[in-house]
């Protein structure tokens, strides 16, 4: 086979994706249809990972990878799981209120490591399910079923609760303590998780909800372009995964006559910028070598490193230009940078891979690198395994690149529309839309 | 560890102690007789009575100071001067820690002398009594009185006792430190600001409670001294009044020096056992317990309003906000005016200085000047430190005006790459589709000074154009502001200017 590298745009691009979606087939429980987190061995179910899953079956389906009945069983078994699941919020229930518990157990469901209830992958979660009921639209029993679990699902989320008394919606809550001591402020990956909290026709959040996200926004000017600020790349993509923000746009937007599209690109092109200034002095920084995001990293304890002694952060949300950085680059982010800027995203993941060909296992992307982080043998630090988060990404927005699969899918996605409106989104396919099927 | 460690907190009484309380707080010291009514009286020396004196005396009226402690307040004696003098000696340890970072052969081992630190400290202070002291107020022609005060109506007051009538007066006492309610703590006994700079040993293991200003900078100061510092902070980020991104900075400087940074953290409980403080401490659902040599509280400071009688001379006050005054700083009682940490709720040197020279000018000349309308800096100083002036984008959204930020990142910057000081940036905010300046956030070695050039820009009236103009030593950290209105400058190259110019300057 050849290398990747060897292959044009398009082939190597179908070989990665392929590769990323079989995280999924090989990974999944075949008693619930639930993912885990990552590749190693023990980990929980990330809820948001099944998400992804959900919105990778029709992807897989489109390009010929697995049968559409397939898809569509693997996807009725993670719905009937949550729909049956413990909702009574106690520690160990599988959630409360309609959310979930970011982590839990692959096998009982149960929630892990006293995790919190997460607004955010439960919305990452539930945009899965709307895409799949959205996609799934033939006359049949299953599909059916499939279309009714999901609507259930997502009725059934009490996203006001999640607000409680606070303007912004919370990012968290534990049945030991309550809500976590922060809402969702500053711009982040959440424009999702508000379009489906105010599009919600049961439990819907204040309409003033989104106002009071955006209140905290900071527009900057950095390494001359103009843009809404946010260090880590991912928070740029998450959203985009799934709602097509190219020529919508918020009051926000409006104003700086821009959209989270434009603004997508513009964040790669501050990465790149970054990454050529390169002010921490980490090893293969380049302007085609970039890529901070929130991923896995070396440790202290897991390593020696190659230069002075510096701070290693292990998990973390890296961003630029105020870090954290220790060196850690994620290729699964700069390849799902591909729809906002193809070239620059292409040109660094191949210069990766040539550089570290070991970020490759079987055409998958390991979550990150550290060449700065070297092992006795002179070995680049890579994280083991892969993480499901990384590999749903790179499906979705390497179809979304390619032909604009789930973006055009979530169109028809009625309450999604509807709370991407009530957040005072408009224009572009937005005004011409009139209405979804879901 | 602890059984060896003393914590006792009075200070020698070397000469520059003796020094210094003569000039601050001479123990023999009469007050004079008053004869005539006061045309002001101040009540506190601290920073703003002293400012407040100045201007008075300047202005010719009679005034007199009366004064609780000492002179000079908590800035001079228990603030800003001890502090900076001891973060200073901290930041020579750090420095010599890191030499090989500039370069430099690390001494094999840093070992600490504490006690000249705090040597210098008492010197530096005692050195600076040449313009904060009694005498220094006499002679400028100021009635100083020691004593507790008590309003007895709106135009008269005791000082221990002794009648004195006024035409006007402004209340300046201050603030004392917050204590929070956590069981145990006072048996237990802590320091604040009062007594931390009278330690005579350094604690080898300190808890700082508080993230504001001043927790931030003790919390970096011990610990470049060796000490093993937490710092526990009830909220998501470190001094919460400032930009996300600053705090992001101070965490990772903290990480750097070494101090344990627990965010989102209660201290619910503290107790004593074998000589050493137990704390146990709750973030959402997980508990857990340090043991320390000694625990430093800075949680916010509270108004010094008690014991004043202040409902004789109806002034309105509470307990928690201080002293009610409108934007002249003029109380409910048209006679009394109130100035710095006893009214205001930014709680600065340098506001209550301003604060207290426009309230003696409203008060004396019948001004009419507003506070709002002055343009007032701020700084922390840590390292690096986190200075602001006008307005957070935050405001500004709030108030529904559209605002953007050009970011100079300090790595950006030649001399801060030659003086290994990459990290921070400038920020300066402006009105969104103008130059107008309306606020700006600096973190560097230096912000402190450098906030000075965009408040003065803001003072003037100058925009991001004329300061793009403005041309700077090279290589200098101010380049920074230059940038970051230059940045500005290149956003009014657009495609259709660009296009305008490529067709003027074609051949």
């Amino acid at each position: 086979m050849p290398t990747l590298c060897s292959l044009p745009d398009d082939a190597m691009l179908d070989r990665l994706q392929r590769a990323a979606f079989g995280y999924f087939t090989e990974t999944m429980n075949p008693r619930n249809g639930l993912i885990p987190d990552t590749s190693r061995p023990k980990s929980p179910v990330s809820i948001a990972v099944v998400g992804f899953a959900l919105s990778c079956y029709p992807v897989a389906v489109a390009r010929g990878w697995i049968a559409r009945a397939e898809a569509v069983r693997r996807s009725l078994l993670a719905l009937r799981f949550f729909h049956a699941s413990d909702q009574s919020g106690s520690p160990t229930a599988t959630g409360y209120k309609g959310f979930y518990y970011h982590f839990l157990d692959i096998d009982s469901g149960a929630r892990m490591w006293r995790s919190e209830l997460s607004m955010i992958d439960s919305a990452l979660l539930i945009a899965g399910m709307l895409t799949a009921a959205t996609w799934f639209d033939a006359d049949s029993a299953d599909e059916a079923e499939l279309r009714e679990l999901a609507d259930a699902l997502y009725r059934r989320v009490d996203w006001r609760w999640s607000q409680d008394d606070a303007r912004t919606i919370y990012q968290g809550w534990k049945p030991e303590s309550g809500y976590l001591h922060y809402g969702w402020e500053g711009y982040s990956e959440a424009i999702v998780l508000y379009a489906l909290a105010l599009g919600s026709p049961t439990h819907p959040v204040s309409t003033d909800c989104y106002a009071g996200w955006v209140s905290t926004y900071q527009w900057e000017n950095l390494y001359g372009q103009d843009f809404l600020y946010a260090g880590p790349l991912f928070v740029h993509h998450y959203s985009q995964a799934w709602i097509d923000l190219r020529g919508i746009r918020d009051p926000f937007m409006r104003e700086k006559r821009s959209d989270y599209f434009e603004n997508s690109r513009r964040a790669v092109l501050v990465q790149s910028r970054y990454a050529e200034l390169n002010p921490r002095e980490f090893a293969g920084y380049d302007r085609n070598c970039w890529g901070l995001s929130a991923c896995d990293g070396p440790t202290d304890e897991q390593v020696e490193t190659s230069h002075e002694p510096r701070r290693l952060f292990g998990y973390a949300a890296r961003g630029v230009p105020y870090g954290p950085d220790d060196g850690t680059l994620s290729p699964p982010a700069v390849l799902t940078s591909l729809p906002f800027a193809p070239e620059l995203a292409l040109v660094a993941l191949r210069n990766m891979l040539m550089r570290h060909p070991g970020i490759l296992t079987d055409d998958r992307l390991a979550t990150s690198f550290n060449a700065s982080v070297t092992d006795h043998a002179g070995r680049v630090w890579i994280s083991p395994g892969h993480y499901g988060l990384d590999q749903g990404m790179v499906c979705m927005m390497i179809e979304n690149h390619r032909s604009g699969l789930l973006w055009h899918c979530l169109r028809r996605c009625a309450p999604l529309v509807r709370g991407l409106r009530l957040a005072g989104f408009a224009g572009g396919w937005l005004d011409a839309n009139d209405g979804g099927v879901c | 560890m602890a059984a060896r460690f003393d914590a006792s907190v009075s200070p020698p009484r070397d000469a520059y102690e003796r020094k210094r309380l003569a000039e601050v707080g001479p123990e023999s010291w009469n007050n004079p007789e008053p004869s005539a009514p006061c045309q002001l009286v101040i009540v506190g020396a601290g920073s703003a009575g002293l400012a407040a004196a100045d201007v008075a005396a300047a202005l010719g009226v009679r005034v007199a100071v009366i004064e609780r402690h000492l002179i000079g307040g908590t800035c001079f004696n228990t603030g800003c001067v001890p502090s900076k003098a001891l973060l200073r000696t901290a930041a020579v340890y750090a420095e010599m820690r890191h030499a090989e970072h500039y370069g430099a052969r690390a001494p094999a081992t840093v070992e600490v002398d504490f006690a000249a630190a705090m040597t210098r400290l008492r010197r530096i202070r005692s050195h600076l009594t040449h313009s904060t002291s009694v005498r220094h107020l006499v002679a400028s022609g100021v009635d100083v009185f020691f004593g507790n005060t008590q309003f007895t109506g709106p135009d008269s007051l005791t000082v221990n006792g002794q009648p004195l009538q006024f035409g006007k007066a402004l209340i300046a006492t201050g603030a004392r430190p917050q204590m929070p309610d956590i069981p145990g703590l006072r048996q237990a006994g802590f320091l604040t600001n009062a007594t931390v700079f009278d330690i005579a040993e350094l604690p080898p293991r300190l808890l700082v409670i508080g993230g504001g200003p001043l927790g931030c900078e003790a919390a970096q100061a011990f610990g470049r001294f060796g000490a093993k510092v937490t710092i526990v902070q009830d909220m998501p980020l470190f001094l919460p009044h400032e930009e996300r991104d600053a705090a992001q900075t101070l965490s990772e400087a903290f990480a750097r020096d070494g101090i344990e940074v627990r965010l989102n953290t209660h201290v619910v409980a503290v107790r004593v056992e074998g000589g050493e403080k137990v704390v146990e401490l709750v973030s959402d659902d997980y508990h857990s317990t340090i043991r320390v040599d000694a625990i430093l509280v800075g949680v916010g400071r509270q108004p010094n309003v008690q014991g004043l009688a202040l409902e004789a001379a109806g002034v309105d006050y509470d307990e928690a906000a201080g002293i009610a005054v409108n934007d002249h700083l003029r109380s409910s009682n048209p006679r009394i005016f109130a100035a710095g940490d006893v009214c205001l709720e930014a709680k600065f040197t340098d506001i209550a200085e301003e604060s207290a020279r426009l309230a003696v000018r409203n008060a004396l000349l019948g001004g009419r000047e507003r506070l709002s309308e002055r343009i007032v800096p701020w700084c922390t100083y840590t390292d690096p430190e986190i200075a602001h002036v006008g307005l957070y984008v935050r405001e500004a959204n709030a108030r529904g005006i559209p605002i953007k930020t050009y970011t100079l990142p300090m790595h950006q910057v030649d001399r801060a790459i030659t003086d290994g000081e990459q990290e921070g940036f400038v920020k300066l905010h402006v009105s969104e589709g103008s130059d107008h300046i309306l606020g700006a956030t600096i973190v560097s070695r230096d912000a402190g000074d450098m906030i000075s050039q965009v408040t003065l820009a803001m003072v003037a009236g100058v925009g991001l154009r004329t300061l793009a103009k403005v041309i700077h030593a090279y290589p200098t950290k101010t380049e920074a502001i230059r940038e970051a209105a230059m940045a500005y400058n290149r956003t009014r190259l657009t495609p259709r200017v660009l296009a305008r110019l490529r067709r003027k300057l074609a051949p």
